[in-house]
């Protein structure tokens, strides 16, 4: 009851009336902050690399150029790797693979994962149990291991990676979803369009998807982190696709013998992956602040 | 207000208390002084931003995160609260001073087993030594809960809402406190539970000799409890004094019309809603604040503002014609309302026979009959828990778990609203309690209230706008309000959006539920004043639930008392509550707070009774 810890502030309600604030995009308005902007900032600049990289490349990738490991200077900017091949150009090829097979995976896996916990969280009932207890069992396993016993067992293929990923991703986004979402469900405009007689799919794309947009976005951000960080991991392993072409992950395993002698083929690539990966998080967590922000400020002012 | 140093006795005396808006400096609360003397109790009333709970806070010298207190002081016998440290300060609040929060829920740690937050609180300031499971027991005894070690073992879920607060109050009384500040502490509660949560406030003031602020949005509960009464309206007090000469004779007209809106026990009138809004903090006039709002405004009042001065021994006002609001005051009850009862006769619009709804195992409901006449309006009334909204919910096909029949006109509903016809769902329509839960807040008002259309099939494109502003205009918004999302808008214009939607649909029933209970009351005035005349004006069949007994004499022709899952008492309105038969609805409506028994508590000064004995499941 001692009102200085918070009791009072938890309790004071809402007195002064709230300026009116138009629901302009979340993503808008997370924009205001310093970190969103740099997050968009760096996972814009890597995903125009990773596009428009082949076509600023100075050499081929699979090009010898000059002797193994040569240190920057000549043709080759960044140094050779150990096959003596264009460090940058290598680089400049090599997102284009991670980042399809990562957006792709994370898409599938978003898609799915939205659709299984809008359903557990509308259904109230034993297919809510069914379905969450399916996710735990994949959920058991970790991401990397189901992914690496997928390509061991079936192959390196692109469809396997990206299935393995999606497969992985769905049951992480059904969890968020259904427990951002089930707050909504009790909400009465969800009980007004019952008796209304509108149908149950109407519901969950029209009433219960745009309510948790929010934290979504957040998630996906998160989840596409993840997938590129196994893709990268699986090629840097050798399982890629083409373990001959170019790919950060494989570029990194290839030249990390030379490390000493000519840091830039390693380098490099784990720059752009951090670099990623750190956008996407900062992207994410600033809007996450961003809905918190709004939240508090409805809460207090 | 005057500046004169406080009189002998005087436990707290507020001086020009001055809050701001910390980042823009914008006045929230300003120029307040009052008085508490030991002993007493003074009332805080005021609508939503009107700064009451600010000033609350400001007692304890704290201000909500994003505000500042900027001015003024807060004396608590020789200190200056607002000029304390803030260790000093952390040492006053719980022992000099201390606080009972609006939801006791909140305020409890739930981990905690209520002996041991109970034993905190003496220790927080103890001096060492004291036997405590000695003051503990007698502190339990103190609010009237059980001193039994099993009781103190409990946690604070394992209580009622009533017990929980008693445990509220019983910490704050803990450590025997010069000042306590309530806020809104019976919010939420039955009205039997309140009336024994006022009753301990009270005796326990009395007994201590503790002065205590009671902030509350509810002129009757602040009538039945204070002796001294301070309105705040757009952060200032504009009226201040003795509670009955204030609420009798006030002198200025935003208490007046506060209290036209109030429903009454006794006579059924209209309620008379107050029209605009109060001016958020930084839009306030120049002058008086109320003026835009004010029938009798004269150009002087947007002069200057008008200052707070006596109008009547111990009463003030800030209106420079209190002497005329005065004068004028026979006037403010709304006309009396004629129920038209051309139901006799007519098929039931809707007819409950026997129905028995449950949640799980657990029978909520017990076999209701009742019987809604086209044109009638029917109010249900019971406690929380007495299965009211289950009934409601079992009608509007919300709640499935149902046995009996239920019949619109001639057609037997299924239970659920997903299996049965078109047409059914149309024609009953529901209006949830909660404005801020009921709209998706990602569709447009326009959106929301064309949504039925596009359901039904009864209107597309141009059609659907149209008949959108025309369901605005009805419920006295304007087509404006279409493009607006619900977080732009005020709890009564969210309301009246929600009945907007049911009207949309053509309804033939509606059924009401709580939709008042959220909102303020000049805002509940005018949703009940609408809800009335589109009743009797469309010819509309309407179940009105609600805990409030008071505005059911404004609303409904019959009402059915509900109490446990079983309709107790069923009869005309005047009947029930001027005559009721059945002893619970005798003791619902004594436990209900109202001007008219406050004021005749008062004339007869009556004694304060005995506490209540422990109702351990209130």
């Amino acid at each position: 009851m001692n009102p200085g810890t918070g009791g009072a502030v938890a309790t004071a309600g809402l007195e002064l009336a709230t300026p009116p604030v138009k629901p302009s995009s979340l993503f808008r308005r997370s924009l205001r902050l310093w970190r969103t902007r740099i997050g968009v900032a760096l996972v814009l600049i890597l995903v125009l690399l990773a596009i428009f990289g082949p076509y600023l490349a100075p050499h081929s990738p699979d090009a010898f150029i000059g002797a193994p490991n040569s240190s920057p200077g000549g043709k080759a900017v960044l140094g050779t790797d150990y096959l003596g091949q264009d460090v940058l150009s290598r680089f400049l090829y090599g997102g284009r693979s991670i980042l399809f097979m990562a957006i792709i995976a994370t898409g599938i896996g978003l898609i799915a994962g939205v659709a299984i916990g809008l359903i557990a969280a509308y259904s109230r009932n034993a297919v809510d149990d069914v379905l969450m207890r399916g996710m735990d069992v994949i959920m058991a396993f970790p991401q990397i291991m189901l992914a690496l016993v997928a390509v061991t067992v079936i192959g390196a293929h692109a469809w396997v990676i990206v299935a393995a990923i999606a497969l992985t991703t769905a049951p992480r986004v059904a969890r968020v979803t259904r427990g951002t979402a089930q707050p909504v469900v009790e909400r009465d405009f969800v009980a007004a369009t019952e008796a209304m007689g509108v149908p149950r799919w109407r519901i969950l794309t029209g009433e219960l998807l745009p309510n948790i947009l929010g934290p979504l976005m957040v998630e996906s951000s998160l989840r596409l982190t993840y997938s590129i960080g196994v893709i990268a991991a699986l090629a840097f392993l050798g399982l890629s696709p083409n373990p001959n072409s170019a790919n950060w992950g494989t570029m990194i395993n290839e030249n990390e013998i030379a490390l000493s002698v000519q840091p830039w083929g390693v380098v490099i690539p784990v720059i752009a992956l951090a670099a990623l990966t750190m956008g996407t998080g900062l992207m994410g967590d600033g809007i996450a602040r961003t809905a918190a922000g709004i939240d508090r400020a409805r809460g207090e002012e | 207000m005057s500046t004169a140093p406080a009189a002998v006795g005087t436990a707290v005396s507020v001086r020009n208390l001055d809050i701001v808006i910390a980042s823009t400096g914008t006045p929230v609360v300003q120029d307040v002084s009052f008085d508490i003397a030991r002993g007493e109790i003074v009332g805080v009333v005021g609508e939503s931003g009107s700064g009451k709970t600010t000033i609350g806070l400001a007692l304890l010298g704290h201000a909500r995160r994003g505000l500042r207190i900027s001015g003024g002081s807060v004396l608590l016998g020789d200190d200056d609260v607002l000029a304390l440290g803030d260790e000093e300060r952390r040492k006053l609040r719980g022992s000099v001073v201390s606080y009972v929060p609006q939801d006791p829920a909140s305020s409890l740690n739930p981990a905690l087993r209520i002996g041991i937050q109970l034993r905190e609180a003496l220790q927080a300031h103890a001096t060492g030594g004291e036997d405590h499971a000695a003051r503990i027991a007698e502190m339990m005894r103190e609010v009237a809960l059980p001193d039994d070690p099993k009781f103190l073992k409990r946690y604070p879920h394992e209580l009622s809402g009533g017990q929980q607060q008693r445990v509220g109050l019983a910490m704050a009384f803990a450590n025997r406190p010069r000042l306590i500040v309530l806020d809104e502490p019976t919010t939420g509660l039955d009205v039997t539970t309140q009336a024994h949560v006022l009753s301990t406030v009270r005796e326990l003031a009395t007994l201590h000799d503790v002065a205590a602020l009671y902030v509350s949005h509810d002129l009757a509960v602040v009538a039945t409890l204070a002796r001294r009464v301070a309105v705040m309206y757009a952060g200032r007090i504009v009226e201040v004094g003795d509670a009955d000469d204030l609420f009798e004779s006030s002198g200025h007209p935003y208490t007046r019309r506060l209290i036209g809106a109030i429903p009454r026990l006794t006579g059924g009138r209209s309620l008379l809603g107050i029209p605009g809004h109060a001016p958020s903090p930084g839009q306030r006039p120049k002058g008086c604040a109320f003026s835009p709002r004010c029938s009798l405004r004269i150009e002087e009042c947007d002069a200057a503002l008008p200052e707070l001065r006596p109008i009547a021994p111990d009463h003030s006002a800030r209106c420079i014609r209190a002497e005329l609001v005065i004068t004028q005051q026979r006037g403010i009850a709304g006309d009396p309302i004629e129920m038209p009862s051309d139901a006799e006769g007519a098929m039931p619009a809707l007819r409950l026979t026997n129905v028995t709804a449950s949640y799980g195992k657990f029978e909520v409901v017990h076999s209701v009959t009742l019987d809604l006449a086209a044109r009638e309006c029917v109010a249900l009334v019971g406690e929380s828990g007495s299965g009211k909204t289950t009934t409601a919910r079992s009608v509007a096909g919300l709640h499935r778990g149902w046995t009996g029949t239920i019949k619109l006109g001639n057609e037997e509903l299924q239970p659920s609203a997903r299996s049965r016809s078109d047409d059914a769902r149309r024609q009953i329509q529901y209006i949830f309690q909660n404005p801020y839960g009921s709209l998706n807040p990602r569709r447009t008002v326009g959106e929301t209230i064309a949504q039925p259309l596009k359901v039904f099939g009864t209107a597309t494109g141009r059609d659907a706008d149209l008949r959108v502003g025309e369901m605005l205009e009805r419920v006295s918004l304007t087509g404006a309000y279409a493009n607006r999302y619900p977080d732009q808008l005020s709890g009564g214009e969210r309301q009246r959006v929600a009945i907007a939607r049911a009207l949309v649909c053509e309804p033939t029933v509606l059924i009401c539920d709580e939709v008042t209970s959220a909102l303020d009351v000049s805002v509940q005035a005018a949703i009940v004043e609408l809800l009335g005349n589109l009743q009797r004006d469309l010819g509309l069949a309407m179940l009105f639930v609600t805990h409030n007994l008071p505005l059911v004499r404004s609303i409904a022709q019959r009402v059915a008392v509900m109490s446990n899952g079983s309709i107790v008492e069923l009869g005309e309105t005047a009947q029930v509550l001027s005559n009721p038969t059945v002893e619970y609805t005798q003791q619902l409506l004594s436990d209900t707070p109202s001007l008219e028994v406050a004021a005749a508590a008062a004339d007869a000064d009556v004694a304060l009774g005995d506490p209540p004995a422990d109702p351990v499941g209130t």
